[in-house]
């Protein structure tokens, strides 16, 4: 118990120290800006007199070191400073955008779970019947293909053809939860689309292989019905690789998010982001890039960590 | 003849992938020949439905849809091909050089790798964009050192496993510099996996700049590129007009095509015979 108890917080420990690498990237990328932040933002023709006030609002007249304390400091209370565009502090555009993002997110992380882990065993089941290659063909042309492909095929099947669900996902507050459920059927579907692939051939390949090991000759040998062998011995030792692709897919929302929320016009933290880059709204950029790090660090260490734990050979040291 | 008799052996599916590839090189090199009109040369009214004149109708300014598709494969595959180029350039070097000196060289380069691979590519190049602003260069810069360090993982793992064969250490033996081990006894032999790696970059890099262009943070209007013209077009979409599905479909039309042949090459890297 103690070596896995070890393996886990170390684990952990290289996951933070890696957060606060990136966080150092993130804000030192923007002091290797040529000239600084002020000359990118008044334009080269700014008077002295507004340079100076700009530069002491941004506290860019303290050195690099004590701001980027103050910086990350700050942004642990969850206090990010006011956006460049519009004046208005950061936090509180990113809290409800970030919500609606995490809403998104695990609306498709229920649906695509199961789904993906489901057909992954009934692949499994029926190897190499016509079930099985008509699965392996859709999956894998829904790899190749972008997003926004994925996304302008449904709305142009459900929404301009049988006009069923919105092509454009506005929620607000007011909202109920079954008319925000129908607002982002569309979004949610595509993003299943697009990570179910990868989880489904995975959960796939995982229990194939486990099929050849001696222990599943002996069920076979014991007359026990195949759909058993598969689910109760196969699965649950599948169980440590299908967790870690489920928990990186779930990474990969995290992106996939961006532009998703871009075709459907959704009001998350990865339309804030493409908004403030082409805007060049810094402070924002790099608050919401610090919040994106966070969430995707955070998974993949849940992963590692998960599967450490579900492996079998590590809980039962000999 | 080589060539030949391998093509020979290949399965369809591959052969396929090779026929769809080729139409869209021949397309994207003849552009200016077979298209019918100029490249931002405006032709009519916005959005008009096919016609004879237009075969796939005009886009949201009235330019021609089929030329600006034509001269979009140009421009999207050009700078795709460019991009991954230099990411393997940069990415085998680094991972042959890790690989064979080892200690402090691969220590602090793989760590580096580690904490860039650590953060989404797409959120790590919009961020740096930002600050960089979206020129050309800078594109093609910081996608290709974004995706080298995948480039370094396979091509260090790679080099690792030859490294330690023994033609390599009667090399070392026999007093041969780094360039020479990396040159001329690793990179033959490690040929076939980085080439369907390739197969595999390009794709990746080529989904990326389109995904890219499709937020507006990509290459920059009148030039034409799918994934930017996928955005343009995005409006029609709700007019049940499908002008932005013909330059997203032709993106997922290379990236299946490329695919097809990834396969195969990953067949024969790996050495399976069916």
């Amino acid at each position: 118990m103690n070596t896995i108890a070890a393996m886990v917080v170390k684990r952990i420990g290289m996951g933070m120290l890696t957060l606060l690498v990136i966080s150092v990237l993130i804000f030192a990328g923007v002091e290797a800006l040529p000239g600084d932040l002020t000359e990118a933002v008044l334009g080269q023709n700014a008077l002295p007199e507004t340079v100076t006030a700009f530069r002491k609002e941004l506290k860019l007249d303290l050195p690099p070191h004590i701001r980027y304390f103050s910086w990350i400091g700050d942004a642990v209370r969850g206090e990010f400073g006011n956006s460049l565009a519009n004046g208005r502090p950061i936090a509180g555009l990113i809290g409800w955008r970030f919500s609606n993002s995490l809403f998104l997110a695990l609306a498709t992380a229920v649906i695509a779970v199961r789904v993906s882990i489901l057909l992954g065993i009934a692949a499994a089941l029926y190897r190499n019947s016509f079930f099985d290659r008509a699965i392996s063909i859709a999956t894998l042309s829904t790899i190749s293909f972008p997003e926004f492909f994925v996304a302008y095929i449904l709305i142009a099947l459900l929404s301009v053809q049988l006009i069923i669900f919105p092509s454009i996902s506005n929620i607000n507050a007011q909202m109920s939860f079954w008319q925000k459920i129908h607002a982002i059927v569309l979004p949610c579907m595509t993003l299943t689309l697009v990570v179910m692939a990868h989880m489904m051939r995975q959960t796939r390949a995982a229990i194939i292989n486990i099929l050849s090991d001696p222990f599943i000759e002996m069920a076979k040998l014991k007359g026990l019905k195949k759909a058993r062998i598969i689910i109760l011995h196969a699965f649950p030792n599948a169980l440590s690789p299908v967790i870690n692709v489920v928990a990186l897919n779930l990474a990969y929302l995290v992106v996939g998010v961006v532009i998703v929320e871009v075709v459907f016009v959704y009001p998350g933290l990865g339309q804030l982001l493409v908004d403030s880059v082409s805007k060049r709204d810094i402070p924002v950029v790099q608050a919401s890039g610090l919040i994106f790090a966070s969430v995707y660090i955070g998974l993949n260490l849940l992963a590692d960590v998960l599967s450490i734990i579900s492996n079998p050979r590590l809980r039962n040291p000999k | 003849m080589a060539f030949f008799k391998l093509l020979r052996s290949s399965p369809l599916s591959a052969r396929v992938g090779l026929v769809m590839v080729l139409i869209t090189i021949a397309a994207a090199i003849l552009a200016p020949v077979i298209s019918p009109y100029g490249e931002t040369e405006i032709v009519g009214d916005v959005w008009l439905s096919a016609s004879k004149d237009h075969y796939l109708g005009t886009d949201h300014l009235g330019r021609d849809l089929l030329t600006r598709l034509l001269y979009g494969a140009r421009n999207t595959i050009a700078i795709a091909f460019v991009t991954t180029f230099l990411s393997f350039t940069v990415g085998t070097i680094c991972g042959f050089f890790a690989a064979t000196l080892g200690g402090w060289t691969d220590m602090s380069l793989s760590r580096g790798v580690d904490i860039i691979m650590a953060f989404p590519t797409l959120i790590f190049a919009l961020m740096v964009l930002s600050v960089v602003g979206t020129s050309i260069t800078a594109l093609i810069v910081v996608i290709a050192l974004l995706d080298s360090t995948r480039v370094y993982r396979l091509s260090r793992a790679v080099a690792m496993d030859i490294g330690v064969l023994e033609f390599v250490e009667v090399a070392r033996l026999r007093g041969e510099g780094i360039w020479w081990l990396m040159r001329q006894e690793i990179l033959p032999n490690a040929m076939p996996p980085l080439v369907a790696e390739f197969g595999l970059r390009f794709c990746f890099v080529f989904l990326f700049i389109a995904a890219l262009s499709f937020l507006g943070l990509g290459l920059q209007p009148p030039t034409a590129d799918w994934g930017g013209m996928v955005r343009e077009n995005a409006g029609a979409i709700t007019f049940g007009i499908f002008a932005p599905l013909w330059p997203a479909g032709a993106i997922a039309f290379l990236t299946v095509s490329v695919n097809l042949i990834v396969d195969w090459f990953l067949q024969i890297a790996s050495g399976l015979k069916d």
